[in-house]
């Protein structure tokens, strides 16, 4: 432990604050009393270090939670946190390590696709536990992982579905654009499916994809201004990071406006936003299923608490941190596993894996079940638009939980998942 | 009874006065919308809703501006002096160390002063509420949106207008069009009453709107003109109105496509040009492949970040000038830097470039992770000033965003700036003299060090002022140079090392090809498509667009 804590502090120089706090305070702990290790797979450094961070902080607070009320099962959680570097290669080397070498009880990790797909065999190979708290494609179903983020229906169509609503403004046409990469790709060929199932002809379709980090967006604005000038068009943005800021800015520039081509976006959030001029992004929307602004005492406690100890830990950007979707799923990962720990009475994989299944929270966005065959989340979704402080306004929310389907029923109808009555994915008999 | 005849016309002139005083300064407030506005303050979903209503059906634009403000989530409760009165809030602020919030008079909008956030409540509108206010929101917005100062708001309803054409609107559009000033509004109202005309009319005004269409080149009604000209049960009148309406809008678009490229190809050349300067500078008259150069880049924008917080600070009147000021500071903050790299370990390297190549990464590493360290791994936010949002509509169904038409200039100016430098100054003539033999330079006298040291340094500026250009149109963050570096060695190794006009040259083409090809092929494609014709080109001439031959010491 004090080894890894020691190489973050100087790697990471982000670490700082939490290493720091680890390291004076763990030993004291492992004098007195037992401990169990969980693991935390979150890149430090490179280029998803601003997503991974803020997950890794989040779940640190809510090991010190746990810690400050007993631990789990009277013994206190020990974290080992390791930085894969934002490279995919080190995750798979980094996850081995922490189950091998560290024999860890769980992990909390991983944000991209490509870096789950890097670990997966890892933990199926040695029959660990994943919590991954991001929301992603779907099309997967491992034994060995808990997916706490998002599935397709959980997030893509109910936003596709509010702009067709009279509410959202029944829009017609869709302009589907993304970052060149495996969940913009598939999040596009869910939509598609789903636009075509629903009648829409596919003249008004269209779908267009920019590398990663690209900046230039005035040709594909300009396209939109074209698709859009009917009117009743709206764009599905799942481009990624960086691009966002040039994308809105341009198309604010080039006389585009909210009202009359909103843009719905899968992949901004709050924490994203922090290091935008957002002035050029009010008014649009974005799909998720946690906002900050989510009005529970749950959630006020949330935020409040990680604020304070982003301020206590001395985090790069103290009590001005907000809390995102991701986030959130990261936070009440760790509560239903040490939930399922105390329903299983063990801290092996399998009785816990099984005592997982069909576990409710109380979450800040509301209650929400851990499925009971497939591995997913049962969550509520949440419609926001942006406001000028980066934050959202909730302005739809689905009637109670939206079940996950790991398989989307409109891209593959004929699969879905159960690890209770099948080896996980599956054939529907027609 | 002359007596009673003047207090009864005292009474009457009493009467009006009160009547005509309470009609100038605010509603009347009836017991009902006094028991509605108690309503909202409380918590009774029911109760709540039922105000709006109320207030929603005495059509009064004040109230209707009032549920706008609701629905925004900008009406809070106020408790002063155990008296609690609904208010509106208007600019937020941070004073201190607490948020204040502007209010004002929830009806008449009369200013209440300026308050701390904490001292509010907000008046939560949730689903159910904006559901209510909705439908008395949708008849009044786009009127209360006509009648906007804002001229883009203004436009932006009347093209809403357009794209609904429902037939109830056309008077509301004729009202607003006779006063409507600005020229662009004008045109999208116009449009919005001919589309209104086109779908709705008699027969004649039908014909008569299909040509005004085609006189307004109005993309946007190309599918209900289509239609038109589809359509069997129309008159030929109308059909050949419609078909020749489409072919001129179709030519129309074409000509605005055609200029709406080449300005996209310009503005991309000009940001390649301003990337590429500093770098052919110093990689073409020094010899020296600088890879810190994307660094310097982020330190310009880093500078213009400061600078925006100084002003955001000390005079947040004057908050739009800042970037006045920011350009000579990103300059010289990476000039500054580049002087120090350059006396501090370059110079004791020069003429071996692979060594100088690494030394360069190096330092770019380092720079990067001490504003990682300094700024935090998070992108900062860099506000554009307000002259540089938005854009000029200078053609129907083209707007040239303004902070693209401010770097095409900025460009240009290095570009004339440097050229004086290098071939109208004394100080140029030694740096083209030390570039071409150094060794008899010195001898002549030059102080080749000094000369070398200026140079790296003029060359870092251009880079800190393009990394403050850049603030304009993309992120700023500690990995800014690493997106930026690769396009800029693209350009100066394909205009030929050495040479001004081959780096122009090559930007140009490059932002040209860029633009053209990218519409057809997009913009994954397109980048692939612009590597492998580089790559090619640069087979065909491995020294690029402008050999340098000849007098070359090195050569």
């Amino acid at each position: 432990m004090a080894e890894y804590s020691r190489r973050d502090f100087i790697k990471g120089g982000l670490a700082a604050g939490t290493a720091l706090g680890a390291g004076l305070g763990f030993p004291h702990v492992l004098r007195a009393q037992e401990t169990v290790k969980i693991g935390v797979l979150h890149s430090l450094s490179g280029t998803m270090a601003i997503s991974e961070v803020s997950l890794r902080d989040v779940v640190l607070m809510a090991v010190e939670e746990i810690n400050a009320k007993g631990g789990v099962m009277g013994k206190k959680i020990s974290p080992v946190v390791v930085d894969p570097a934002s490279n995919w290669d080190l995750f798979a080397e980094k996850a081995k390590q922490l189950l091998l070498q560290d024999k860890v009880a769980v992990v909390f990790g991983c944000w991209t696709s490509v870096s789950r797909k890097s670990v997966l065999p890892v933990f199926e190979n040695n029959n660990g536990l994943l919590f991954y708290p991001v929301q992603y494609e779907g099309e997967e179903c491992s034994k060995n992982v808990f997916y706490t983020g998002a599935t397709p229906n959980q997030q893509l169509i109910p936003g596709a579905e509010y702009l067709m609503s009279k509410e959202g403004g029944g829009y017609k046409k869709f302009y589907l654009l993304g970052t060149d990469y495996v969940f913009p790709r598939t999040a596009n060929k869910i939509l598609r499916a789903f636009l075509v199932a629903k009648g829409v002809p596919a003249d008004n379709i269209a779908e267009e994809y920019t590398p990663f980090n690209h900046q230039d967006y005035q040709t594909i604005v300009g396209k939109i201004k074209r698709f859009s000038s009917g009117g009743n068009a709206c764009v599905l943005s799942t481009i990624n990071g960086d691009s966002n800021v040039p994308f809105y800015k341009e198309f604010a520039n080039q006389g585009l406006r909210s009202e009359n081509a909103p843009i719905m976006a899968y992949s901004v959030a709050e924490d994203e936003l922090r290091g935008m001029d957002t002035s050029a992004l009010v008014g649009h929307l974005a799909a998720w299923n946690y906002f900050q602004s989510v009005e529970t005492a749950n959630n006020k406690k949330f935020v409040q608490a990680f604020k304070a100890y982003a301020k206590k830990a001395n985090l790069p950007g103290g009590d001005k941190r907000v809390t995102d979707d991701p986030m959130e799923a990261a936070y009440f990962g760790v509560y239903v596993w040490k939930q399922a720990v105390e329903k299983a009475k063990s801290f092996d994989v399998d009785p816990v894996r099984k005592a997982v299944y069909g576990q409710t929270f109380p979450a800040p966005s509301g209650t929400i079940k851990m499925h009971e065959v497939n591995h997913h989340t049962y969550r509520p979704v949440l419609i926001g638009e942006i406001l000028k402080d980066g934050q959202f306004k909730i302005i739809s929310r689905t009637k109670g939980l939206v079940e996950p389907e790991p398989w989307s029923k409109y891209t593959s109808p004929d699969k879905a998942c159960d690890w209770v009555k099948h080896q996980g994915t599956y054939q529907k008999k027609a | 009874m002359s007596d009673r005849l003047t207090v009864l016309l005292s009474l009457v002139v009493w009467l009006a006065a009160g009547a005509a005083g309470h009609a100038a300064t605010a509603a009347p407030p009836s017991p009902e919308i006094v028991g509605a506005l108690a309503d909202l303050t409380g918590d009774d979903a029911d109760k709540r809703e039922a105000a709006v209503t109320v207030l929603g059906r005495t059509r009064d634009p004040k109230w209707l501006q009032f549920l706008l403000a609701l629905r925004d989530g900008s009406v809070y409760v106020r408790t002063d002096a155990g008296k609690t009165e609904l208010v509106v809030g208007g600019t937020r602020a941070t004073r201190g160390d607490q948020d204040v919030i502007d209010i004002a008079g929830a009806y008449d909008r009369e200013p209440l002063g300026t308050v701390p956030l904490t001292e509010l409540k907000e008046v939560a509108a949730d689903r159910k509420l904006r559901l209510a206010i909705k439908p008395f929101l949708d008849a009044g917005e786009t009127q209360v949106q006509l009648a906007d100062p804002d001229p883009a708001v203004r436009r932006g309803a009347a093209v809403k207008l357009g794209n609904q054409a429902a037939a109830g609107a056309a008077p509301v559009v004729e009202a607003a069009l006779k006063k409507e000033g600005d020229r662009w509004v004008r045109h999208a109202l116009a449009e919005a009453l001919a589309l209104i005309h086109l779908t709705h009319g008699a027969p004649a005004l039908r014909a008569a709107a299909a040509r005004t269409l085609g006189d307004l080149h109005s993309e946007s009604a190309v599918p209900a003109l289509q239609q038109l000209a589809a359509d069997t049960a129309a008159s030929p009148a109308e059909r050949d109105a419609a078909v020749h309406a489409i072919r001129g809008i179709e030519r129309w678009g074409l000509l605005t496509r055609t200029v709406e490229t080449l300005f996209q190809g310009a503005s991309l050349a000009s940001i390649l040009l301003l990337m590429a300067l500093g770098l052919a500078v110093v990689f073409g008259l020094m010899g020296v492949i600088n890879m810190a150069h994307g660094e310097l880049m982020a330190l310009g924008a880093y500078a213009t970040f400061v600078v925006q917080n100084w002003f955001r600070a000390a005079w947040p009147a004057h908050f739009d000038s800042y970037f006045l000021l920011a350009l000579p500071v990103s300059f010289l903050v990476a000039a500054v830097v580049g002087l120090v790299l350059e006396r501090g370990v370059i110079r004791f390297l020069y003429g071996r470039p692979l060594e100088t190549l690494l030394l360069t990464w190096g330092a770019s590493l380092i720079i990067q992770q001490g504003l990682r360290l300094w700024f935090g791994a998070a992108n900062v936010d860099v506000s554009s000033p307000s002259c540089l949002s938005g854009g000029v509509p200078v053609m129907v169904g083209l707007t040239l965003p303004y902070n693209r038409v401010f770097i095409i200039g900025l460009a240009t100016v290095s570009v004339a700036a440097m050229y004086w430098l290098l071939f109208r100054t004394s100080a140029g003539l030694r740096i083209r003299a030390v570039t071409q033999n150094r060794a008899m330079s010195s001898c002549l006298g030059v102080r080749a060090g000094v000369v070398d040291a200026t140079t790296f340094a003029f060359g870092a500026g251009l880079a800190g002022l393009a990394g403050c250009a850049l603030t304009q149109i993309g992120n700023v963050g500690p990995s800014l140079g690493q997106n930026y570096i690769v396009d800029s060695f693209m350009v100066v190794v394909t205009g030929g090392v050495g040479k001004l006009a081959g780096t122009i040259l090559a930007s140009a083409g490059l932002g040209g090809l860029t633009k053209g090809i990218e519409p057809a092929l997009g913009a994954v494609f397109g980048k692939v498509a612009i590597l492998v014709a580089v790559i090619l080109f640069l087979q065909r001439r491995p020294a690029g667009l402008f050999a340098t031959r000849g007098r070359n010491a090195e050569a």
